[in-house]
């Protein structure tokens, strides 16, 4: 663990920034989520009169920064959610496909293909036009969107695994399937999924983003980054930087956690190759 | 009969197959939903009175196998029905804005492809040394910004800050082609930053990856020069993964449209969409979604072909 990588290093750093905002979110924010406490758009950049708000304000009159740190919350809190909901059902329906085989595997597979035929926001659209949009719904709609793509790789993984002497061991001494998938298929599939887990999560935060900008996910009074440019883009136009500050935190959060990610692909992969030869 | 021919048909049957089995899916998911689609589009104050009608006008009495018979059998016919919102008909609302997506989506396809390519070849050129590593840093960027970030920080900078674009790209019928590319330069820019990094970074792996081959070695042996190796010898043995990446960040573009179109407040196919999934207007969202999903998975089936017809062993099997 002595060497990790400066961008590792700093992606770490950052991520862990964000997720401590997130957490303690109640006790960072100077204002409530809802307080209307200046004028409109206070801009404490470029302008000329100063702001007593970090920030600056919103479009109508909401300290910013309290807004961001709540933003922070709900957005990694919907990110968490969704991608801990893909990985349970896509993991535990790949290692079942991959040890059960047979028609299980194949219903199961076509069924993946299908969804993937199709991209993820399109099915998002045509699903939340119907459903009402709660947290919880657009929790179980992402991940389990995203578990084909957890899926996939599950059952890559666990096929090779299956094969391994030590499965047939098991199969032999009369274990049952779910001893096979917890007892030996996981412990040797773990590295690859955490691997995975970084990604998914980047995608799970543009995903909820993406939704909320377009007004289909998160809906006020409660509110996530991409909600958060929402509100804010009609001043863009008049030079009111205001929707960029969300807009900018979504970014960086992505790029953390992507400098995290590629250090623990490379770390896993190299390790793998290490043990192999 | 030929077996490319043959193969090319199987490509094209799935291809429908797979279209088919889209619309239950985007059916099914509209239609049997736990949940009221009449309640839904009314709200939770609706009387009972107001819902029976809807649910009449809507012919949501009737089974749902039998519904989407009819439905697939309008769509045959080219009848997509009409929107509950305005009542207008669905295929003339789509028709016009159809034609506008396609305009931005090939603009951005041509500026990309050929500038993703171009890098990509760079990359590999100067391989590990600055420009690689420029290229790669910045590319790692932009594929972590959503479309929408993107396009705002783009808006902002060139329109505000700079004033070189105007914010808002509607374009009209009445307008000059030149005007409607100038209206279009700063959403088919974002496109192109959004789908660019994930295509030049696959060129460039393709490419690195027949260059351990063993006639590369022979080529530079020869003497030749590095880059006549990459364009002669490396480029023409990468393009069936090269054409793919292409078609698969093509496809892309239809997603990424959405978004775009949302930002820069263009009259097309995902603005559309995405506000009558907002009015809750399900037949105008299902016609949508059949669209995109059968423009993407025609270019998917695209990519296939040509992949299959660039593989010279599969053109002159033995």
């Amino acid at each position: 663990m002595s060497r990790i990588p400066l961008s590792a290093l700093i992606g770490l750093v950052m991520t862990g920034a964000f997720f401590f905002t997130a957490i303690f979110a109640q006790w960072l924010a100077p204002y409530g989520l809802n307080e209307a406490v200046g004028d409109v758009w206070e801009n404490p950049f470029w302008s000329s009169e100063p702001s007593e708000y970090l920030l600056g304000t919103d479009n109508i009159g909401r300290d910013l920064l309290s807004r961001m740190i709540y933003g922070c919350q709900i957005t990694i809190l919907l990110a968490t959610a969704s991608s801990a909901v893909a990985f349970l059902t896509g993991s535990i329906l790949g290692f079942t496909a991959a040890v059960v085989g047979g028609w299980v595997d194949q219903v199961l597979s076509r069924l993946v293909d299908l969804f993937m035929s199709l991209p993820s926001l399109i099915l998002a659209l045509v699903i939340l036009s119907v459903l009402n949009v709660t947290l919880p719904v657009l929790i179980l709609v992402m991940g389990l969107l995203d578990s084909t793509r957890v899926y996939r790789l599950a059952r890559a993984v666990a096929v090779d695994i299956v094969v391994m002497d030590y499965v047939e061991a098991a199969r032999l001494r009369g274990e049952g399937t779910k001893w096979i998938i917890f007892r030996e298929i996981l412990p040797n599939a773990l590295s690859p999924l955490v691997a995975e887990l970084g990604l998914r999560f980047i995608f799970a935060v543009l995903f909820i983003s993406t939704l909320s900008f377009l007004g289909l996910g998160v809906q006020p009074p409660l509110a996530d980054w991409g909600g958060m440019v929402k509100e804010n883009k009609d001043g863009l136009v008049y030079g009111i930087s205001a929707a960029l500050v969300p807009a900018i935190a979504i970014a960086v959060l992505a790029i953390s956690v992507n400098l995290v990610a590629d250090w623990v692909l490379n770390r896993t992969t190299s390790l793998k190759g290490g043990r192999g030869a | 009969m030929h077996p490319v021919v043959k193969l090319i048909a199987q490509r094209l049957a799935l291809g429908l197959l797979l279209l088919l089995a889209v619309s239950v899916l985007i059916f099914a998911g509209t239609e049997m939903l736990p949940g009221d689609v009449a309640q839904a589009i009314l709200g939770q104050s609706a009387t009972e009175t107001a819902l029976r009608n809807l649910r009449e006008e809507m012919g949501l009495n009737q089974p749902a196998i039998t519904r989407y018979f009819q439905w697939l059998g309008g769509i045959l016919q080219g009848d997509l029905g009409t929107a509950l919102s305005n009542k207008k008909e669905i295929a003339t609302e789509i028709g016009a804005r159809l034609g506008n997506t396609l305009f931005l989506a090939f603009w951005a396809a041509a500026v990309s492809v050929p500038l993703a390519i171009g890098l990509g070849l760079l990359a590999v050129r100067y391989r590990n040394r600055w420009p690689d590593k420029l290229i790669s840093g910045v590319t790692l960027a932009t594929i972590s910004l959503p479309e929408f970030v993107a396009g705002y920080i783009l808006m902002y900078l060139l329109t505000v800050k700079f004033r070189i674009f105007s914010p808002i790209s509607t374009i009209y019928d009445s307008m000059s082609f030149g005007q409607k590319l100038n209206a279009i330069a700063l959403p088919v820019m974002v496109l192109v930053l959004v789908v660019l990094a994930h295509m030049m970074r696959m060129t460039r792996a393709a490419i690195l990856n027949v260059m351990q081959s063993a006639y590369i070695e022979t080529a530079e042996l020869k003497g030749l020069r590095p880059l006549t190796i990459i364009a002669r010898h490396a480029f023409p043995n990468a393009i069936a993964p090269v054409v793919n990446v292409v078609m698969l960040n093509l496809a892309y573009l239809v997603v990424g449209v959405v978004v775009v179109e949302v930002v820069f407040v263009y009259p097309g196919m995902g603005q559309y969409l995405v506000d009558h999934v907002t009015k809750r207007d399900v037949p105008v969202v299902q016609a949508c979604g059949l669209i995109f999903a059968a423009v993407y998975i025609g270019l998917n089936i695209f990519a296939d072909v040509i992949s299959i017809l660039a593989n010279p062993r599969l053109r002159h099997p033995k």
